[in-house]
This record gives C-alpha cells, sequence and structure tokens, in this order.
C-alpha cells in the first residue's frame, strides 16, 4: 500500500479542510439522518465534557491526572460506531472519550473524576482507569502500551468462543515503541486474531514529537508489514475517513479474522495532561491551525449542515443540551459522597468478596 | 550550607557527577529537551550537551537494558525512569540482568548503573501509578537501594549511588521533591548502608525510611508536646545494605519500637527489620513491635482515601501509644 507520509503537513493547516471525500463511501451512505445526527451529538458531548472536566479540575475537585481527548473526537467517534455486541475496545489513559462513546454516563465519569463512590470505577479507578464492560470497554489503562496485549487477548478470547466479533486497542504514537506492543502485533498475526490496532497518533508523546521518539517516522502503522499485516492510514479529523477505512478492517477482522493496523493522524489541543505547561515543545501557530482548519467537530458540523442533515438550530440545541448534561454532572459529581476506609479493602479479591462454605481459598489474605 | 529543595539537591549532585566523571550519562524519557517530568533534570541538556544528558523513547525495557549493557563497558548511566511503577516493563532488565551478572559471570563482569525516579503514593494517581517497590528490589541480592527524605541525603545518596560499581536504585517522592533544606555546595557523600538518628528520644524508637520518616518526625512532635513522650526516628536511609547497627543499638536504648513505612505490610521493608531486631534485640524489648505500614490494597484514587490508606501522622500516634501502653 502506498500511503501519504505525513497528514499533518504545516502547508495543510493553512486552510479549511473541505468538504470529506468519503461522504459517499457505503459506510457512510449507510448512515440515516438520525444516526448522523446521533453520532454529531456524540462528538458534541466528548467535547463539552472534557472542557467541563478542565473546569472542575481548575476548581481543584479533581486532582492527579487529567489527559484531555479534546481535538481527537472522530478517532473514537469514527470507529466506536461501527461496532456491533461482539465488538470490544481497550485504551490507555486518555480515556474519556472513549467512555462517553460506548455509552457511558457524563455523571459516572465526572464523579469518577472526583473520586466519588458513585463514580464508573466506585472513585478506585481515576481518569486513566475508566471501565465499562458491559458496554464492551475494558479500559482505561495508565501503563503506556499495556493495554496492547489485553486488547490482543480480548480478540483471542471472541474467536475461541466462536463469536463473530473483534477488539479495537488503542495506542498513542509514543506507545508503539513499548515492547509489549511489537509482541502483540506478532501474536496477533501469529495466530489470525480478529484484532485492530489503532494508533491515536497525535504527533507528541509529553513534550517529544514523534520524529525525536520512532526510528522511520513517515509512517508508524507501516511496521505491520514486518508481521505481514495489513494496514492503512486515516485522516482522523474527517469522521466519515475514519468510519471508511475503519470498515474495512473490521470486516477484515470479522470475515477473515485478520489483524490491522490503522494508524489515525489526529491532533490534541492541550497539554500532555493538565499538568503540562505546554509552552516549549510545539507553537502556538501550529495549535491555531489544527483548531480553525481541521478541528473534528467542526468539520463534521459543517458537512452535515451541506448535507441538510443539521441546522444551525439543531446544531445550537445539541450543543446546549451538551453543556447542560456536563454541567449536571459536575453538580452530581460534588455532591456524591466519597467511598469510606472499609471501602479501600473491597475489590481486591473475587474470593474474598464473595467467601461462602465452596470457597477455594483460606487464609489470611488482606494483612495488618 | 545553601537551603535548596530535595529536587535541587538531586540536581546538583547529578551536575556535579557529570562535572568529574566523563563516562556519566544521564538517560530517561524526557530528561534533556523537556528538562523532565519533574524538573529534576533541568538545565543539564543545556549545560552538558545530547551526548551526556538522552532523551529516550517510552521503551523502558530497551533503554534500561541498554544503560545496563552500556554499564558494563564502563559507562556510568543515571537512568531516570519517570515513576518507578514503570519499572515493571523492564523488570526483567533490572532484576535478571542488573542484578545477577556479576554473580553469574563469577565476579568478572561489574554493572555500575543508577536507575532513579519517583516511587511513592499519595499523589491521587491510582493503582497503576503508586508502586513502592523498593522491598521487592532489595529482596535480590545483587541490587542495592536507597529512599533519601531530606534535601541532604538526596544528594549525598546520589552521588554516592554513581559512584558505586553495583547497581544501585535511587527512589525519590515526588511529594518530596519542593521540601527545602540545608545541603553543602561542595563535594559529599553519604555512604549507601549508614542509617540516620533525624531526632534523639529516650522511650520510643521509630524505624522509617523515605516520606514515613518525615511523617514520623511529625508523629513524633505530637506523641512529645500531646502525651509528654520522647521518640528516637531512625531514617534507614538505605534498604540494602542495612545499618542494622543503628537500628539495634537505638533499640537497646529505648527499648520498644515501631516501624513506619508507605509499602503494602506482606513482606514490607519492615518485616525485615522487626526480625532483626527480635533476633539480635529480644531481650531489650519491653513491648512487641508495632508497625505502620499502607493499608492492605492496591492504591486507591479517591485522594481523601488514599491519605487515609497511607501512613499519616495520627495513625502513627496511635500505634506508638499501643507500644508505649
Ligand atoms: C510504561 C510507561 N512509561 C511512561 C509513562 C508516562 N507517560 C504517560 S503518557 C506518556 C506519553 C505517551 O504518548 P502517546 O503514546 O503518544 O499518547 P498520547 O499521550 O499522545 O495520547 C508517557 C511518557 C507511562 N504511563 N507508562
Ligand atoms: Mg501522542
Amino acid at each position: 500500500m502506498a500511503k501519504p507520509a505525513v497528514l499533518t503537513h504545516p502547508e495543510s493547516l493553512k486552510k479549511p479542510a473541505g468538504p470529506s471525500e468519503f461522504a459517499k463511501h457505503p459506510a457512510n451512505t449507510a448512515l440515516s439522518k438520525a444516526e448522523k445526527v446521533a453520532l454529531y451529538t456524540k462528538m458534541a458531548r466528548i467535547r463539552h465534557f472534557e472542557q467541563r472536566c478542565i473546569r472542575t479540575y481548575q476548581q481543584g475537585k479533581i486532582g492527579g491526572f487529567l489527559h484531555l481527548y479534546v481535538g481527537q473526537e472522530a478517532v473514537v467517534a469514527g470507529t466506536v460506531s461501527l461496532l456491533g455486541k461482539h465488538d470490544h475496545i481497550i485504551t490507555g489513559y486518555r480515556d474519556h472519550g472513549h467512555g462517553l462513546m460506548v455509552g457511558m454516563s457524563m455523571n459516572e465519569c465526572m464523579a469518577e473524576l472526583t473520586g466519588k463512590v458513585t463514580g464508573c470505577s466506585q472513585g478506585k479507578g481515576g481518569s486513566m482507569h475508566y471501565f465499562a464492560p458491559d458496554k464492551n470497554y475494558w479500559g482505561g489503562h495508565g501503563i503506556v502500551g499495556g493495554q496492547v496485549p489485553l486488547g490482543t487477548g480480548l480478540a483471542y478470547a471472541v474467536k475461541y468462543k466462536g463469536l463473530k466479533g473483534c477488539c479495537l486497542a488503542y495506542m498513542g504514537d509514543g506507545a508503539v515503541n513499548q515492547g509489549a506492543v511489537h509482541e502483540a502485533y506478532n501474536l496477533a498475526a501469529l495466530w489470525d486474531l480478529p484484532m485492530i490496532f489503532v494508533i491515536e497518533n497525535n504527533g507528541y508523546s509529553m513534550g517529544t514529537s514523534q520524529e525525536r521518539s520512532t526510528a522511520h517516522p513517515g509512517c508508524l502503522a507501516k511496521r505491520a508489514e514486518g508481521y505481514g499485516m495489513a494496514w492503512d492510514v486515516i485522516n482522523g479529523h474527517d469522521v466519515y475517513e475514519v468510519r471508511a477505512k475503519t470498515d474495512a478492517a473490521v470486516k477484515r477482522a470479522h470475515e477473515e479474522s485478520k489483524p490491522t493496523v490503522l494508524e489515525i493522524f489526529t491532533y490534541r489541543y492541550f497539554g500532555h495532561s493538565m499538568a503540562d505547561p505546554d509552552k516549549t515543545y510545539r507553537d502556538k501557530e501550529e495549535i491555531k491551525g489544527y483548531r480553525e482548519n481541521k478541528d473534528p467537530v467542526l468539520l463534521f458540523e459543517n458537512e452535515l449542515i451541506a448535507e441538510g442533515v443539521l441546522t444551525p438550530a439543531t446544531r445550537d440545541a445539541i450543543n446546549e443540551a451538551a453543556m447542560a448534561e456536563a454541567d449536571v454532572a459536575a453538580v452530581f459529581a460534588e455532591e456524591s459522597p466519597d467511598p469510606t476506609v472499609a471501602d479501600i479493602t473491597k475489590h481486591i479479591y473475587w474470593e474474598e468478596d464473595n467467601r461462602g462454605p465452596n470457597s477455594t481459598s483460606r487464609g489470611t489474605i488482606i494483612f495488618e | 550550607m545553601a537551603v535548596i529543595t530535595y529536587r535541587e539537591a538531586l540536581r546538583a549532585a547529578m551536575r556535579e557527577e557529570l562535572q568529574r566523571d566523563e563516562n556519566v550519562v544521564v538517560m530517561g524519557e524526557e530528561v534533556a529537551q523537556f528538562n523532565g517530568a519533574y524538573k529534576v533534570t533541568e538545565g543539564l541538556l543545556k549545560e552538558f550537551g545530547p551526548k551526556r544528558v538522552v532523551d529516550t523513547p517510552i521503551s523502558e525495557a530497551g533503554f534500561i537494558g541498554l544503560g545496563i549493557g552500556a554499564s558494563m563497558l564502563g559507562i556510568r548511566p543515571v537512568m531516570e525512569l519517570m515513576f518507578w511503577s514503570f519499572s515493571y516493563v523492564a523488570f526483567d532488565q533490572i532484576v535478571n540482568n542488573a542484578g545477577n551478572i556479576r554473580y553469574m559471570s563469577g565476579g568478572l563482569i561489574n554493572c555500575p548503573i543508577v536507575i532513579r525516579g519517583p516511587g511513592n503514593g499519595g499523589t491521587n494517581v491510582g493503582a497503576t501509578h503508586s508502586h513502592t517497590p523498593e522491598a521487592i528490589l532489595a529482596s535480590h541480592p545483587g541490587i542495592k537501594v536507597v529512599c533519601p527524605a531530606t534535601p541532604y541525603d538526596a544528594k549525598g545518596l546520589m552521588k554516592a549511588a554513581i559512584r558505586d560499581n553495583d547497581p544501585v536504585y535511587v527512589m525519590e517522592n515526588t511529594i518530596l521533591y519542593n521540601d527545602k533544606g540545608e545541603v553543602p555546595e561542595g563535594d559529599y557523600i553519604v555512604p549507601l548502608g549508614v542509617a540516620d538518628v533525624k531526632r534523639v528520644g529516650t522511650d520510643l524508637t521509630i524505624v522509617a525510611h523515605g516520606r514515613a520518616v518525615i511523617t514520623s518526625l511529625k508523629a513524633a512532635e505530637i506523641l512529645e508536646k500531646e502525651h509528654g513522650v520522647s521518640v528516637e526516628v531512625v531514617d534507614l536511609r538505605s534498604i540494602r545494605p542495612l545499618d542494622e547497627e543503628t537500628i539495634l543499638a537505638s533499640v537497646r536504648k529505648t527499648h520498644r519500637a515501631l516501624l513506619v513505612e508507605e509499602n503494602k505490610p506482606f513482606c514490607g521493608v519492615d518485616a525485615q527489620v522487626a526480625y532483626i531486631i527480635q533476633a539480635k534485640a529480644f531481650d531489650d524489648l519491653d513491648a512487641p513491635i508495632g508497625r505502620v505500614s499502607s493499608i492492605d490494597a492496591p492504591q486507591i484514587y479517591c485522594k481523601r482515601m488514599e491519605d487515609e490508606q497511607l501512613p499519616h501522622a495520627a495513625r502513627v500516634v496511635a500505634a506508638a501509644l499501643k507500644v508505649l501502653a
């Protein structure tokens, strides 16, 4: 496959992206008007949730790390919108967008950030560790690259059970240099697993640009060739393109049980986390260029208005509702109770939480 | 003496050693251009250039292993782990390779590497980022581990670690990085394996390391003021080698011991310390040895509960009163 190496060339940031070349792709013409509006709504909800998080963080109600997804919405919206009952996802610590996209509520997501017992992980995981296994979302993982073998295991389990499904494991452009990622690539290819490795290439790993971290930096997905895997590169500012190209990978997984590596070019608007002042390693013009000319939410909005699917009035209503929902979540998170000291030692072992006459464990397991 | 932060003290140690020995190399994620995720290495790239201060990809097993290999040929790498929690990705290199190579080669190969970074909880970042692996690592013969609690010790131990000919793992603490203290400007070392009596007392010995020393000093203050108890605080500073003599001398004087650490209790550093005290000073003890560790669970995210999970002054005071009862 011959691919354009860099979609984020500075020249392309100087003018607004035009209409999507992928609007007429079958994966997208298959969407009803209502489904398109729903997809836009989800992207807007992620955007407004994250922006509300910034305020809650600045008010001192969220501590620790907070990695925002603003700017990357089309990646998760495009990929997850294609998935069905037996398809699973797993990601790193930049995990809020994935949570909202699979249908987690803003309330449980916000309450987790403030460490409350009403949070998705009962205040035990935090920003980097969201989970919703009932929605086929397996986290939320803090260690760079650590989720990728797990995702490969989910794909293995789907195949083992004879289900028509797959797993998408998301990682950053910095994560591709972890050994565990390469071991997972090999296993997925060797065992023909229904696996899609999604590289969310936002150009930076913390303060390190992709060129400074990675040999052969032109194209990260191409490493798939070393394992005989299919690969593709995607403009992650265009949700239609993300859907069109991910659709091919999902079909490959479902129908041939073969893995794919997708590299999706995207951009984060804020620092690596709220702790990163973001002043040294990239220039303001670059961020401005992306915000003004490549914004995934805005581009999809323009697309849908041109198609007559969205009107300025419905757009405004959607955005206002998303903002209001995020405000409600912030209040919910604020008013919810903390876990208790007794809660600290719950959820460590299944056997301990469920001891009965038939337990397979005895003896002291939590120590003083 | 200048009053500087724990962070500046670590930086001064690296800077002086970079000047002293051309084989010293500082390496890790974001250490050079970004000046360190926690700014410990700030300014080193500017002063020493990219050959001596090197940014790595996010490949801990790879670059730590590389550092170990380079040390075998006489380079003295000072490798930063952004968190000691990330050492688990490189466990084979850190334990199997660095810890065993001298032994397995019958003493032919040395491994003078330093691996450093914060190894602490208390920062509201959840279980994957809050590990305190000093006990796990020190349980492997071949490895040395130190945990400075003050700026003075941070500089002196770091310099000793860099000059040491064995693998030395320095566990720092992000919560201590801004703590200030008196630090000599010139050269000095704190040898590995020498504990320090941080507070002199007569009624009870508290043995601690890392940030638990600071917590214990606070508790000692409260015990003195509110309960009229005179507490001696022994800072281990070094986990392996361990200064048994200083621990035992203090216990022989006070006849009571309370062990405080941030580790989870099972096989924590204090399990070993307790064994040593009862084996070598049994007749000197007037009460069973007391112990305060973190509550035995993966680190909880919720900040209010994490503060409860860690040893804090109130818990130390309560445990001390029990030992004194
Ligand atoms: C094993 C490990 N090493 C280092 C870190 C610290 N860290 C967290 S995110 C990150 C950068 C990752 O960048 P990238 O993979 O590009 O993802 P992005 O943050 O851009 O989404 C680093 C170095 C970590 N969490 N785990
Ligand atoms: Mg990145």
